[in-house]
């Protein structure tokens, strides 16, 4: 708690830099990874962060300096590159967009790392540290590096606020855009600067693998939670902030941890939790309705199997046996145990010693399913001209998401028949 | 000697690679083949921490394990999740690397690891690392002998169920229809793809590794459209590129493996050149 107050207080002016840095560039290379999620060109960011290397290098060897902004210029060109080349290959050969993406991240990355021992071994003293580029070093920010930071960061959230719109359009629908005249070239040039700007500043904070988490993971989250893009761009914004002011006192109570990976790994469980547990999109909630729907079906059709040996007997409120069931319809006995409880949780059918017994609820529900089921039979037999043995397939799988109204509708249609294409009566 | 060492093991991973890179550039899939060679880290550093030392069997067994846990959530998180499979590729293997990043740190100080060693490693040093005989002469590098272990599995792997990998990579539906089991082989695959990328990883380094398995099989596959000869012509141009490699990093003083894929990306120029002005 101690640790806390006192890393929120901004006692020492370091602390003060490597939170503002952290969050600064999280938000902005989380939107901007908005933009690049929606085009399915998340990976990008891992390409630019790794072609940057050679653009330090070069811009290093010739001006044998290591003032951030020329080696930023450096990075921002040899980062630009990476794309027309990617780009180029996937337009003029047959080579498709993930052998592209691997082909040019890992040949620039190799040219780097070539260049980059070339200036190692030349014996050039000044060229310690450039290396930081590999890793980050985002608790070692400095008062200087937040500046361009946040020139960066400033020119970056400006872009994308003064063509919001524009941007959208192309990401969304560039086919659209064209049609309506939009320059679509020149806005493609705009958002893939300002995703370089992006990530050539990020990188000197979480270093070239994790830079495509910044940009990728808050977008992937923040899409579980929203079909705006509006609202994503804001939550994944919310995502990076957290977790840059999380990395950055992490690694501040305890020393020895990396602020970078850090940062990433909070993105990731962010990420996680949305995956799993986010409303309506979430894989739990997905598989949830999935099984929801399964016991519905079970339900219904028992209930129908119920109606069918009533209908048989012509007495509907009799014990029904387990094997009369099955006769009816191949259940499976797990399916019999579990559909049987479930239907007595919800009292449609009583259990008399051994056997089961339907309710007025239960006979009402089993009758208004075989109800559907032959009304489409003899709908698609009259509408559709379908022969009578091929209804049932279809008929069934229909019979449970009919809706009243519908009923309504089919019957009107029908004009209220008594009797399916199989000659069964239709109750009433 | 020691250039004779270099060059062969760039070789034995450049045609290990290569091989295995083919079917994941026809498959699409070479981003996930980068994915794995990234998130083997945790792997790596948890089979360190339990067998205590840089033992390659366990190295192997860690790597291996993550690398098809990669591909399993990469693949649950693109169906179950119904996240595009661009963004499933970049969440999960950012997220095992941090993971392994900061595992790493937290036990850094007491053990010889550290992230530079493992995805950096340094092909220069392979000639050090030899085995020798009992009465103590030389027989070869350590990694040599691992390298070309992997390499004559792939090779069988290649040659017994060519047939499989053939019908799988280029119809799946058909070989789904026939009853062969697309998801077996997709993993089958990425497996051989996780234990090659950590044998060459002690050696050389995951940039390599990751330039090998795309570069000369995407070169490969500009200039012929037959799987046999695409096989054969980027292994041939993997181990060219080691040669070349070799020869250009003895020039500018630089590393081995940069300039290996340097002059993967530099064939693949050229394949681009011939095939645009054949046009």
């Amino acid at each position: 708690m101690e640790t806390l107050i006192e890393f929120f207080s901004f006692k020492y002016p370091n602390i003060k830099y490597v939170v503002f840095g952290a969050v600064l560039l999280s938000i902005s290379s989380a939107v901007v990874g908005c933009f690049t999620f929606i085009k399915k060109k998340s990976l990008v960011g891992d390409v630019i962060s790794h072609a940057v290397l050679p653009g330090i290098c070069i811009s290093f060897m010739i001006s044998g300096s290591k003032d951030p902004f020329l080696l930023i210029i450096g990075a921002f060109i040899s980062g630009w590159i990476s794309i027309i080349v990617m780009d180029a290959i996937i337009q003029n050969t047959k080579i498709k967009e993930d052998a592209a993406t691997g082909l040019s991240l890992s040949v620039f990355f190799g040219i780097g790392i070539l260049l980059m021992t070339y200036i190692q071994h030349s014996g050039n003293a000044s060229q310690s540290g450039l290396d930081t580029f590999l890793f980050g070093k985002a608790a070692a920010l400095v008062g200087k590096d937040l500046v361009a930071f946040s020139i960066i960061a400033f020119i970056v959230l400006i872009t994308v606020f003064a063509f919001y719109k524009e941007f959208k359009l192309i990401s969304f629908d560039p086919n659209f855009a064209r049609v309506i005249g939009l320059p679509i070239k020149k806005l493609e040039m705009v958002l893939t600067s300002v995703t370089v700007l992006a990530v050539v500043t990020g990188i000197q904070a979480v270093g070239v693998v994790l830079m495509a988490a910044m940009l990728i993971t808050p977008a992937a989250a923040a899409r579980f939670w929203t079909n705006r893009l509006s609202k994503m761009i804001l939550l994944a914004s919310v995502f990076g902030a957290f977790s840059g002011v999380s990395g950055a006192y992490i690694s501040y109570s305890a020393p020895s941890m990396p602020t970078g990976p850090w940062m990433v790994m909070i993105l990731s469980i962010i990420a996680l939790f949305s995956f799993f547990f986010a409303p309506r999109k979430g894989i739990v909630v997905r598989q949830w309705r999935r099984f929801s729907i399964r016991r519905q079906l079970l339900e219904e059709n028992l209930l129908k199997a119920f109606y069918r040996i009533g209908e048989n007997s012509g007495e509907h409120y009799s014990v029904v046996a387990v094997d009369d069931i099955r006769l009816i319809r191949n259940f499976s006995s797990a399916q019999l145990v579990k559909g049987l409880r479930k239907l007595k949780t919800h009292g449609y059918v009583k259990k008399t010693s051994q056997n089961w017994l339907l309710t007025k609820e239960g006979f009402e529900k089993g009758k208004r399913i075989t109800r559907l089921h032959r009304l489409w039979e003899l709908y698609l037999t009259k509408y559709l001209r379908i022969a009578p043995d091929h209804v049932h397939e279809d008929a069934d799988t229909i019979e449970h998401v009919i809706t009243p109204e519908l009923e309504a509708r089919l019957e009107k249609l029908l004009e209220y028949p008594t009797s399916d294409p199989h000659s069964s009566e239709i109750p009433k | 000697m020691d250039a004779f060492w270099i060059i062969l093991t760039g070789s034995l991973v450049a045609v290990s690679c290569s091989m295995l890179g083919t079917f994941l550039v026809l498959r699409k899939m070479s981003m996930v083949g980068d994915a794995i060679s990234h998130s083997v880290l945790p792997g790596i550093v948890i089979a360190f921490f339990i067998a205590g030392s840089m033992q390659s069997v366990w190295m192997l067994l860690g790597a291996g394990i993550l690398g098809i846990l990669t591909t399993f959530l990469i693949e649950f998180f693109h169906q179950k999740g119904k996240l595009q499979a661009d963004a499933s590729i970049g969440v999960t293997f950012t997220w095992l690397f941090a993971l392994g990043v900061i595992l790493v740190t937290y036990y850094a100080g007491n053990a010889h690891i550290d992230q530079d060693c493992i995805l950096h490693g340094e092909i220069a040093y392979v000639p050090i690392d030899l085995i020798y005989t009992n009465s103590g002469n030389p027989i070869a590098p350590k990694a040599v002998i691992i390298l070309t272990v992997v390499l004559i599995l792939i090779l069988l792997f290649i040659f017994l169920f060519y047939k499989e990998l053939f019908i799988t990579t280029f119809d799946s539906s058909f070989a789904t229809a026939i009853g062969i089991s697309t998801s077996k082989w997709h993993y089958a695959l990425m497996s051989l793809v996780s234990l090659t990328t950590v044998a060459s990883f002690e050696s050389v380094g995951a940039i390599l590794v990751v330039a090998l398995l795309i570069t000369p099989a995407a070169s490969a596959y500009l200039v012929t459209n037959q799987l046999k000869s695409m096989l054969i012509l980027s292994s041939v141009f993997g181990v060219f590129s080691s040669f070349l490699g070799y020869w250009l990093s003895y020039i500018l003083d630089g590393s081995i493996a940069g300039a290996m894929v340097t002059v993967s990306g530099a064939i693949f120029a050229c394949c681009y050149i011939i095939t645009r002005f054949k046009k």
